[in-house]
């Protein structure tokens, strides 16, 4: 990158900046500094490593030492040891538990063997501050490509090829998105990013803007490029400062260097991107209202069709993607659809990055081929479950997914197989419990998440949550009969039915699947004749009405 | 919502809203270049300004933009960034996402609660402490976590609230 002899990449994400990596990365600067190296040793704060468990992470290149849980008290040995004298600071390796080996690389460590990084291949590796590091890896090559020697039709032909589906949950072919949206017959158009991350758990679409803003700023203008879309808007949360910071950081650069206003790279497309804040919904995720947030409004769903793709943002066609997913583009074009195919399973191809957290060794941020097993994800990846305790079950796709158990633990990985188990992608949250979880509560928390989103717009999402919400707290505090049951099960199928949007179409999952999968949980909170270990009706309606 | 010059506005000062953020404000909107659907920037805007958006702001906005209170209160109250109350002196966010609600969260909250006498969302007595859960701060590897103000702390257990909380009483 530079002409430094040493760089300390130091991670910068949100999760290592709470544990003082900023103190971390000021203390190495000095000492540095102190000891004559500024001009040979170059701190550079990076994107998350996805490590966040061993946070904040320290690395040293080219020497390729991957220092964990550093301090800032650590920084003075880092430097007096292994930038002056060449020591590696023994105590800050990385220890595999089991092993208690120490291991100073990270391709060696098991975290990091099984996983593949496309999405994520600059974050922990680039400054996101510095828009040259990310030319130097070869960015904004795909733009040029794309502008100057590719037609509207061969870009989405490379991504149809791809076989690249939506990220954010739906699954959705992108290429295929595209398509509809360049045949739409219109002047304006609009192509839009998706980072309203509200999935409680998930925090990849975060991880990619803070470590690696340019590759979504790049795949946006390729696909305004083959859509026909002359601008970009951003829709992020706001509760996410730092993502925020650093795109504006990044649209400055890229505007710039020409490489967003107009005529980019001499040819007469020009494009720009806007970024639009969102306020704390949920229910914004989903495009439609996504769309109506962007224009200021309540972010209520619509009926879809229209597809935004027909009719979006002020009523233009608009085409609406996943951080993620753009994240992916360059790397498709620049290595070809072919290429991106051959990765991963034959109806998802392509990597995935999973928020691994939860009752889990190793938390943190692991991109991982389509096809790969749930267990190798939760025992090789991430190190098993802490302190001896058994596995029970792991939720994924967040409020609208549902849990997976051991028995369903070998199956391969893709958007079809986890729905075909009742659960399903959803963003790629990944909270793995233990024993001492129950699956009720985890239900009803689940429930009082969506209860607390649904917007309000339709009787079944509005009243129908609610309900659900207070059954369960019914059971939980064990008044419950069977017929509490019945009544609860009868109405998450007509909340799953009848739903206006996804949100509410797929909030009663988590009570679907752990029903399924934990019926004597349930039951162990009815106290009912029908129940063979119950005190039977007339004892239970007795003690309930002391109890009151 | 069309340009806004023409719409001139009083503003309701009082007390707790001073001239100076109102005409802070009003310059903001009237160097918009449309206001066409910038509602929700606004409102950022002025939260930022007043720190919370009680109805003589909203109302502000509202007539500045030409636009029905309703409608502004419509969006305010569907979004929970947006918030209608004064907020306390510090404000201690407990994350209750998923991750750490597994680890423990719920503990926190009601320890929380307790400790402070108030509700979520609410603000203590003396107006030192607002206390809020929060959905994901995305710090999932330091779970459960507790947020005062910009501050992190990670890895919180019960019994660790009480030196918390003396950090920011003196």
């Amino acid at each position: 990158m530079a002409k430094e002899r040493t760089n300390i990449l130091v991670c910068a994400g949100t999760g290592c900046l709470a544990s003082e990596s900023e103190k971390v990365a000021k203390n190495l600067e000095l000492i540095v500094r102190a000891r004559g190296y500024s001009d040979e040793v170059k701190i550079v704060k990076t994107g998350c490593f996805g490590f966040c468990e061993q946070g904040p992470i320290v690395k040293i290149e080219p020497d390729n030492i991957f220092y964990v849980r550093v301090g800032p008290k650590d920084a003075k040995d880092i430097v007096d040891e292994q930038i002056v004298k060449g020591r590696k600071v023994e105590r800050l390796l990385f220890k595999e538990s089991e092993k208690d080996k120490v291991v100073d690389k990270h391709e060696e460590m098991s975290f990091y063997k099984k996983q593949l990084r496309i999405a994520l291949k600059n974050c922990g590796l680039i400054n996101p501050e510095d828009i040259y590091e990310y030319i130097a890896l070869g960015g904004y090559e795909a733009l040029g490509k794309v502008l100057i020697s590719m037609t509207r039709n061969e870009v989405i032909n490379e991504v149809k090829e791809s076989g690249l589906r939506g990220r954010g949950g739906g699954g959705f072919p992108t290429g295929l998105k595209w398509g509809i949206t360049k045949e739409q017959d219109s002047e304006v158009k609009f192509m839009v990013c998706n980072a309203d991350e509200g999935d409680p758990g998930a925090f990849m679409d975060r991880s990619i803007l803070e470590g690696d803003p340019h590759s979504v700023l790049e795949a946006m203008a390729i696909g305004g490029y083959a859509i026909g879309a002359d601008k970009g808007l951003i829709y992020i949360r706001a509760e996410y400062p730092l993502a925020i910071a650093r795109l504006n950081i990044a649209l400055k650069q890229a505007r710039e260097l020409g490489l967003l206003g107009e005529n980019i790279f001499g040819t007469d497309f020009s494009f720009d991107i806007d970024i639009k804040l969102g306020a704390g919904a949920f229910v914004c995720g989903e495009e439609t209202a996504l769309l109506n947030s962007c224009e200021g409004q309540r972010g209520e769903p619509n009926f879809k069709p229209p597809f935004p793709a027909e009719e979006g943002y002020w009523g233009h066609p608009t085409c609406v993607n996943n951080v993620e997913t753009l994240a992916n583009i360059p790397a498709i074009i620049n290595r070809g659809g072919k290429w991106f195919s051959s990765i991963g399973t034959e109806k998802s191809s392509g990597t995935k990055v999973f928020a691994l957290a939860g009752k889990v060794n190793n938390v943190g941020l692991v991109e991982v081929p389509m096809g790969i097993t749930l267990r190798e994800i939760i025992f090789d990846i991430g190190g098993g479950i802490p302190n001896g305790k058994k596995f029970k079950a792991v939720q994924t796709g967040g409020p609208s997914g549902g849990v997976i158990t051991e028995k369903d633990l070998d199956t391969p990985i893709d958007y079809d197989s986890l729905i075909a188990k009742g659960s399903m992608m959803g963003s790629g949250g990944m909270i793995v419990m233990d024993e001492d979880d129950n699956m009720v509560n985890i239900a009803k928390f689940y429930l009082e998440f969506t209860m607390d989103e649904a917007c309000g717009k339709c009787g079944p999402g509005r009243i129908g949550t609610i309900r659900i919400y207070e059954l369960l707290k019914k059971i939980t505090s064990g008044n419950a009969t069977m017929a509490d049951l019945d009544a609860i099960k009868q109405l998450c199928y007509m909340v799953k039915d009848s739903s206006l949007c996804g949100l509410c179409q797929t909030a009663p999952n988590p009570v679907i699947s752990t029903m399924k999968h934990f019926w004597n949980e349930y039951l162990d909170f009815i106290k009912d004749v029908d129940h063979p270990q119950g005190e039977g009706k007339y004892a239970a309606k007795n003690k309930i009405q002391k109890q009151a | 919502m069309t340009k806004p010059q023409s719409i001139s506005v009083t503003a309701p000062v009082n007390e707790d809203l001073p001239k100076e953020k109102f005409d802070e404000l009003e310059g903001f909107i009237d160097e918009m270049e449309t206001t066409k659907g910038a509602l929700i920037a606004i409102l950022h805007k002025a939260q930022s300004i007043f720190g919370y958006l009680p109805r003589d702001v909203q109302l502000f906005v509202a007539r500045k933009l030409g636009i029905p209170g309703a409608e502004v209160f419509g969006v305010v109250s569907f979004y929970s960034y947006f918030t209608t109350k004064p907020r306390g002196k510090h404000t201690i966010s407990v994350c209750m996402g998923t991750a750490c609600f597994v680890r423990g969260a719920d503990k926190i909250i009601e320890g929380l609660k307790e400790k402070l006498n108030v509700e979520s969302n609410e603000i203590t007595e003396d107006g030192l402490f607002t206390l809020k859960d929060v959905r994901c701060i995305g710090a999932c590897g330091l779970a459960p976590v507790v947020m005062v103000d910009d501050k992190v702390f990670g890895r919180v257990k019960e019994n660790e609230l009480d030196d918390i909380i003396e950090k920011y009483r003196s």
